[in-house]
């Protein structure tokens, strides 16, 4: 398949429609990875609290490319101003070996197993074996070197490729772009109380990981986490016990450009109520928990804030679903708490990773419920698994219709507005008016 | 010996007829096998060799249990598979205080409609086992599984 020619398959001027070629051209998805994953966006890689000591290291991913998250020593006088984290590839300047494999640990530096050049953890090149030669003796007898690199080898100018690095309130964000905007920019005064308000002041606590592997477009994992249509429908407990369902007083809040959006919503009784529950299939009248801990869900004060849209009144969300482009998902689901973060690998497919994590003053209590109403979530959560499986279908049935056929995002109309419902695919259209511009299809 | 023979025996014998339940698709009898407090949780290696908490899984009531086949079976839309589990004979680790400690390996395939055969999970079961009048029970099983990845979705118990 051909790249898509400019706006000319693009079949009208709203951006409720998206051809399926979005999710399954081969061509464009090379051109999103340097557009979107290498360019001008701020890409989450992961938490602080990961790479606790110096030293420390992890191995994540900023679109297909394998970096790693390390945590550099900082001289005591640096340490106001210098949070030590660093964000470099994995790959040796050399020759290009993908040379650090352990997936987590702590080193002093990296040494690639070729011919053991040798990196700080800030990247640069500390050393490389036979840079000035061997000495040996000529055949005359006397004293010579044996080759080392050219004269003018500049150390300094074969570190590894080292990203930028934003730290906020403990989470880790790379770009390869110098033009992109400071983070703070990137993300948004819309979006960003709802960040400071799961994270501000706090210290996590790591709980674990899971991982998925889905056939599908990353986008559409992206989308699903915008669309507050679907909870009430496609997941059963969503909308018996009444965690997330059309009744619900909702907001949905964007950053300017669209691309970034918070679905904020309040947990009600959940039982029927017929405007919400007639005619929908999964809803169970006489559903009832064998074991009533699995919801046991107790409130925490730092859920009510100040409502930024009305400011000297409080709000108390009990779920705000955070997606940040292009790659991460924040998820506060009552008292379960995760980042998601969307690994692609090509365009029809994309690894899922869950980190799970609560607060250091966290009781052991608080510590078995977050983990107990993790069961919820994951690749084999009540409200989850569903997920990825309908992508997978998305995906296939994409493939089959080939060039032709578009998916329709109009409900709530055509517009890209924020709304006080959930009723409404605004942040998908939203989302995809922003990705057409930055595409340029 | 003979005991520890029957004890092997027996131990191998509920481990064939609880693959054969989910193989079978008998998922109310699942909850059968353990003791009413008993947990059952599905952990991913990396998550039990760095003492990390969270399980794909984590259930801590055999009513905890019957909620995950209620899920299986009612509420969690997913396309459907078969699996079939092969699982190595038990190797026992001890008794103590009525709780017999056995592990054994296993791997899980999953065969969807039309479609090949795919290695879909395997691990090893690290359990703990009781005698009750009913027969061996289980009154823990910790799945821990190495691959890195679930293919998708985990929805049947394994």
């Amino acid at each position: 398949m051909n790249a898509p020619q400019a706006l000319s398959r693009w079949t009208r001027p709203e951006s409720s429609r998206v051809p399926f070629w979005a999710y399954t051209d081969a061509h464009l998805y090379q051109r999103e990875l340097e557009t979107i994953f290498y360019g001008e966006h701020w890409c989450y890689v992961g938490l602080a609290v990961e790479v606790p000591n110096a030293g420390d290291f992890k191995l994540s991913w900023v679109g297909e490319r394998q970096v790693i998250l390390v945590r550099d020593r900082v001289a005591p006088k640096d340490r106001a101003t210098d949070h030590g984290i660093r964000v470099v590839e994995n790959r040796c300047a050399h020759r290009g070996v993908r040379f650090c494999q352990q997936p987590h640990g702590n080193t002093r530096s990296f040494v690639c197993p070729y011919h053991q050049w040798t990196y700080k953890l800030n990247g640069d090149l500390a050393g490389l074996p036979f840079k000035d030669g061997v000495p040996a003796t000529d055949e005359a007898g006397n004293a010579c070197v044996n080759g080392g690199m050219p004269a003018d080898f500049d150390i300094k100018q074969h570190g590894l490729a080292k990203l930028r690095v934003a730290v906020l309130h403990g989470l880790v964000f790379a770009t390869y772009s110098d033009s992109a905007p400071s983070f703070e920019e990137y993300i948004g005064p819309a979006v960003m109380p709802w960040l400071d308000r799961i994270f501000k002041g706090r210290e996590l606590t790591l709980l674990g990981y899971n991982r998925q592997r889905i056939p599908g477009n990353w986008k559409l994992m992206m989308e699903n986490i915008k669309d507050p249509y679907h909870p009430g429908l496609l997941h059963t407990w969503f909308v018996t016990f009444g965690l997330w369902r059309a009744d619900q007083k909702s907001r949905m809040v964007m950053d300017e450009h669209g691309r970034h959006a918070v679905m904020i919503s309040r947990r009600n009784e959940g039982g029927e109520n017929k405007t919400v529950t007639q005619g929908v299939t999964s809803f169970k009248q006489d559903m009832a928990l064998n074991d009533t801990r699995l919801l046991d869900v107790v409130p925490e004060p730092w859920w009510t804030i100040d409502d930024p849209s009305h400011p000297g009144q409080a709000i108390t969300p009990t779920v705000t679903m955070i997606t940040l482009f292009p790659s991460l998902i924040i998820q506060q689901q009552v008292n379960s708490l995760s980042t998601r973060h969307i690994v692609p690998r090509g365009e029809s497919e994309f690894d899922f990773v869950w980190t799970h994590f609560g607060f250091k003053d966290d009781s052991d209590e608080m510590t078995r419920r977050r983990l107990r109403q993790s069961n919820l979530f994951g690749p084999a959560g009540f409200v989850s698994a569903d997920d990825g499986e309908v992508i997978e279908l998305s995906q296939r049935g994409f493939a089959q219709a080939g060039e032709s056929g578009e998916t329709l995002c109009e409900l709530g109309g055509t517009g890209t507005g924020g709304t006080e419902h959930m009723v409404t695919e605004t942040l998908i259209r939203s989302m995809y008016d922003y990705w057409r511009k930055v595409m340029g299809v | 010996m003979n005991e520890r023979l029957m004890l092997q025996l027996e131990i191998d014998q509920l481990n064939a007829a609880y693959c054969a339940a989910l193989d079978e698709r008998r998922f109310e009898e699942w909850p059968e096998f353990f003791t009413d407090g008993a947990t059952y949780k599905v952990q991913a290696r990396e998550n039990h060799e760095r003492k990390l908490p969270l399980a794909l899984i984590a259930l801590e009531s055999k009513g905890m249990m019957k909620d995950r086949v209620y899920g299986v079976t009612q509420t969690i839309y997913h396309a459907p598979y078969y699996t079939r589990h092969v699982v190595s004979p038990a190797r026992l680790l001890g008794e103590e205080r009525g709780l017999v400690r056995t592990q054994c390996n296993y791997a899980i395939f999953r065969t969807r409609p039309g479609d090949a055969s795919e290695v879909y999970n395997v691990g090893r079961y690290i359990d703990e086992l009781v005698r009750t009048e009913a027969g061996l029970k289980f009154a823990s099983r910790l799945c821990v599984y190495d691959s890195e990845m679930v293919l998708n979705s985990l929805i049947y118990p394994i």
